[in-house]
């Protein structure tokens, strides 16, 4: 037995009482014929947040969520049930409720499991709320706003949060597989905002990981956080109109990745294309981009926000090609849309809770980087933007049209980057901006740690990256018209 | 203190168990020497299926549960939550808090909602009606809206199904000053979603119902069929050339300008001078034909309480009229840091409505237009609420003379919400009553609109 699976009992399992025979006889349970999957989802999470505002470190919150979801799938069908009790007889209601997909009911013998063999974790099992003191905790909250009050006096507000989870989760299937992890997950927030002759702007910054609280003071991360808000925000006190219509856009290494997230990401869900409702659906070996572009989903890169080292579903995560040198070469899959596709799990299978049914979904998802030097793509356009800074982003996989909002903008004019616009949404059809994508830089780096993701109104941690790329070619909705 | 007013109904066993587990928390923070509490419940439950090419593909069975606890020691608070209901649990819960509140610091603002403006009325709004559906009934209805779908025409090719689901149950609200506030409500849901098109020209549309009682939902083949003819209307979609136009947000739609309104005299966003319209109180920032309100007490409404997240009494109130906001959107903590009485809108706005000026619903208002863009989709999240500065992608129509040409796609529509709230012309009749905000279509007489 790993000692994975006995700290995650522990947690999950002795407080009730439960032991391996009450997994064995639900998963039996289940199993009545017709049912070809199921499985069996503990959760314990625990939850703290911080908030500094106004001056004052006024709120703090903290929680406990834990409970048990029960899912058996026969073909395509899935039944669902979960419970926030972990006992023998809430299962056994949980899988009575489940099966009820199945035609007829007779219960398997009971299920053995067995632990799936020790998987090298991609980060510690640590506990993120105790690794530090509460009362350092708010000290940091505060130092940090006092950083970025000091930098410049046209802040006015300087909003600061801090939270950490630990989640606890065991897997246990019908083909008797045990498997579970502990992740920690951290972090750190700030946003201000500055006033200058009237006029008032934001700027926000933060980042985290699967770590420990003490993530933000190494390395003077969080005073890091403090400055990079403030500039943006200073920034965007000098932006003009942003102009409206197509043109070639450079977009900056890092968190503009998120192109890669909304444009391509969400399309090669294996879900969506074994319903034919992407628009990459059936386009496996066609060129879906210019030949400089190599992306991936990677969940193996140790400690980032998106990494796990195992899925909801028990798979190990792994670094999977999407698109190499231009061409389409697989789909995200999860245990059911991999089985019935005939293809294998990609590790992808997540969830928000015990409370939701897992899909296939992204972990880290970045473009590799390519030789131009990142200064020689701006140098090379005459006219256009340069984007270095997003919030959202948003996808109709059907007809492939996405969305991402730049928060950081300059006009590129003669080859240089001039004066910053303001914010815009950035438009395109996810099957042709990678075809336009000209020029990639040599320059990889991925975001700082604060992806969400959210799919059918479920919620996940995920990471982007990418190299500064050209794209000949892409609608920008800013109100200057020319 | 002394007077305990009660939601006027019989209390049923899950929610004596409510009441109970409140006081315990209540005294459990008490007992620690916390001068206030709030604790926040609810248990619900339900089903959730959906149906896809007439195959049962997932059956959901839900029950959750959940308690929140903020406690104060004068001006420092603690918050906590848990969803385990056991003595053991609440009270480690409580200690919790309380322990938060050791460490956050003194703020004069931090407290229970002042006891004179808790509600002391609780007027029957008709929110509860369960709905005892079994599974193969659901099952059924979703064939039915999902099957009317796919019958309209052979360009719908694909599907992502047709949806039933229903909830019930109950909330408390109970605080140290003596409030105790049940309410309990139910919701049911009809939707479905179907592609039309094939491979690069595909599109994708949903519809959907929701209402407290089953009584008043669209007949599924209803919502398949409106389902169908909006998935059909995007076919052929072309992109739209770079320029200044007139939109109609379709109501569906529309409701989103009023969230960001809502957002910017919210005030969270006021204290913290993170609103373009700061101090805007009094002034005309819609023109003269609008009016806003809010209509808490609307029976059957999806946004209608008695009592806010404070137990404070809602009220029905004019937000903007004759396009002059009136009144801003305040919860205790806001409206103490403002110098101002709350306006019972801790947890938001009940029912916000934007009254029509037209008699007209849709046709009408795209007569007055003549020719402009109707946008019926909007997606990302490009609204900036301390600028006002506004550009989202969207999916619409080219109108000519008051008639839709054609669908357009991958455009995005930018402005600045003080010029965009300015310049709203006319408001339709075709009021959206699913959510709570309710408004019909609406006309901005100029848009800046990007494309090819």
């Amino acid at each position: 037995m790993s000692e994975l699976i006995q700290l995650a009992q522990q947690s999950l399992w002795h407080p009730t009482g439960l032991v391996e025979q009450d997994i064995s006889r639900t998963l039996g349970k289940i199993m009545t014929p017709g049912v070809d999957y199921a499985d069996l989802y503990f959760q314990y999470s625990r939850h703290e947040s911080w908030a500094l505002d106004e001056g004052t470190v006024k709120s703090g919150n903290y929680g406990i969520d834990q409970g048990v979801g029960v899912r058996a799938i026969a073909g395509e069908k899935t039944g669902f049930a979960y419970s926030d009790e972990i006992t023998g007889s809430a299962l056994l209601d949980a899988a009575t409720a489940a099966r009820s997909i199945a035609m007829s009911y007779k219960d398997a013998g009971a299920i053995a499991v067995r632990d799936g063999g020790t998987m090298v974790p991609l980060y510690q099992p640590l506990d993120p709320l105790d690794s530090m003191q509460d009362k350092e905790k708010v000290e940091l909250l505060r130092q940090v706003e006092q950083i970025a009050r000091q930098l410049d006096p046209k802040v006015k507000q300087v909003t600061v949060s801090l939270a950490a989870v630990q989640d606890t989760i065991m897997v246990a299937r019908a083909d008797g597989l045990l498997a579970a992890d502990i992740r920690p997950l951290v972090r750190m927030n700030v946003s201000v905002i500055v006033e200058h002759n009237g006029r008032r702007e934001q700027g926000s910054m933060g980042g985290g990981g699967r770590f420990g609280m003490d993530y933000f003071t190494q390395q003077d991360r969080a005073g890091e956080y403090a400055k990079e808000a403030v500039r943006q925000a200073l920034v965007n006190l000098d932006a003009r109109d942003a102009p409206a219509g197509e043109m070639t856009v450079v977009l900056g290494p890092g968190w503009p990745g998120i192109l890669l997230h909304e444009a391509i990401g969400h399309g090669l869900e294996g879900d969506f294309n074994r319903k034919g409702t992407s628009t990459f659906s059936g386009r496996i070996g066609e060129t879906v981009a210019s030949s400089q572009c190599t992306v991936v989903d990677d969940g193996t890169i140790r400690d980032r926000r998106g990494s796990l080292t195992i899925d909801d579903e028990g798979e190990p995560s792994q670094n999977t090609v999407l698109i190499e040198n231009g061409v389409l070469k697989g789909y995200m899959q999860d245990q059911m849309n991999a089985r019935l596709m005939g293809m294998k799990p990609t590790g992808n299978g997540r969830r928000e809770s015990y409370a939701h049914l897992p899909m296939p979904r992204m972990t880290n998802t970045y473009m590799l980087p390519g030789d131009c030097d990142p200064n020689e793509i701006i140098a090379s356009v005459d006219k256009g933007l340069y984007a270095v800074n997003f919030g959202g982003g948003q996808v109709d996989i059907t007809s492939g049209k996405f969305v991402f909002s730049a928060s950081e903008a300059y006009r590129i004019e003669n080859g240089k980057a001039t004066h910053p616009v303001k914010g815009a949404t950035l438009i395109g059809n996810g099957p042709e901006v990678l075809t336009r994508v000209s020029m990639v830089g040599n320059d990889l780096a991925l975001d700082s740690g604060v992806g969400v993701c959210g799919k059918d109104g479920q919620s996940v941690p995920v990471g982007v990256g990418q190299p500064t790329i050209r794209i000949d070619g892409l609608t920008v909705g800013g109100v200057s018209v020319e | 203190m002394n007077n305990h007013p009660w939601h006027p109904v019989p209390i049923d066993s899950q929610e004596s168990t409510l009441l109970e587990i409140a006081d315990l928390a209540l005294t459990r923070a008490t007992d620690k020497g916390a001068t206030g509490a709030e604790v926040s419940m609810g248990h619900g439950q339900g089903i959730s299926v959906t149906v896809r090419r007439g195959q049962v593909e997932t059956v959901e069975h839900n029950r959750d549960k959940s308690l929140g606890v903020t406690v104060f020691f004068e001006h420092r608070s603690g918050s906590a939550d848990t969803t385990d209901y056991s003595a053991s649990a609440v009270e480690s819960c409580v200690d919790a808090a309380c322990n938060i509140a050791r460490f956050t610091e003194q703020d004069e603002f931090n407290g229970l909602a002042e006891p004179d403006l808790l509600a002391t009325e609780f007027p029957e709004l008709d929110l509860y009606h369960p709905w005892d559906l079994d599974m193969e009934q659901a099952i059924e209805l979703a064939q039915r809206c999902e099957q009317a779908a796919l019958d309209q025409d052979k360009r719908i090719t694909n599907t992502e199904g047709g949806s039933i689901s229903s909830h019930h149950g109950s909330e408390l609200y109970a605080n140290s000053n003596g409030f105790r506030g049940l309410s309990r409500s139910s919701r049911h849901s009809t939707s479905c979603s179907v592609i039309a098109g094939e491979g690069d020209s595909m599109q994708r549309d949903y519809w959907f119902d929701s209402c407290r009682d089953r009584n008043d939902l669209m007949p599924p083949e209803e919502v398949g069929k409106e389902t169908a003819r909006r998935t059909l209307r995007r076919l052929g979609a072309r992109k739209i050339r770079t320029g200044d136009y007139p939109v109609i947000y379709e109501a569906p739609v529309a409701g989103s300008l009023m969230s960001h309104l809502v957002s910017a005299i919210n005030g969270s966003s006021l204290y913290r001078q993170a609103s373009f319209l700061l101090d805007s109180k009094g002034e005309q920032i819609f023109n003269r034909k609008i009016r806003i309100h809010e209509q808490p007490l609307l029976k059957k409404a999806s946004g209608s309480a008695s009592f806010d997240n404070e137990g404070v009494a809602t009220k029905s109130r004019d937000i903007v009229t004759a396009g002059v906001l009136n009144d801003y959107v305040l919860n205790s903590y806001s409206s103490r840091k403002l110098g101002l009485q709350t306006t019972g809108n801790a947890g938001g706005v009940h029912n916000l409505t934007i009254d029509s000026t037209l008699k007209g619903g849709l046709e009408n208002l795209l007569s007055q237009m003549g020719t402009g863009l109707l946008v019926s989709e909007l997606i990302g999240f490009g609204v900036n609420t301390v600028t006002g500065d506004y550009s989202r992608g969207a999916f619409g129509f080219w109108v000519e003379n008051g008639k839709i040409e054609y669908p357009v796609q991958e455009f995005t529509i930018a402005g600045n919400l003080r010029d965009m709230f300015m310049s709203i012309e006319a408001v339709g009749s075709d009021v959206d009553t699913r959510r709570s905000t309710r408004t019909g279509s609406i006309l901005i007489s100029k848009l800046t609109v990007a494309g090819e």
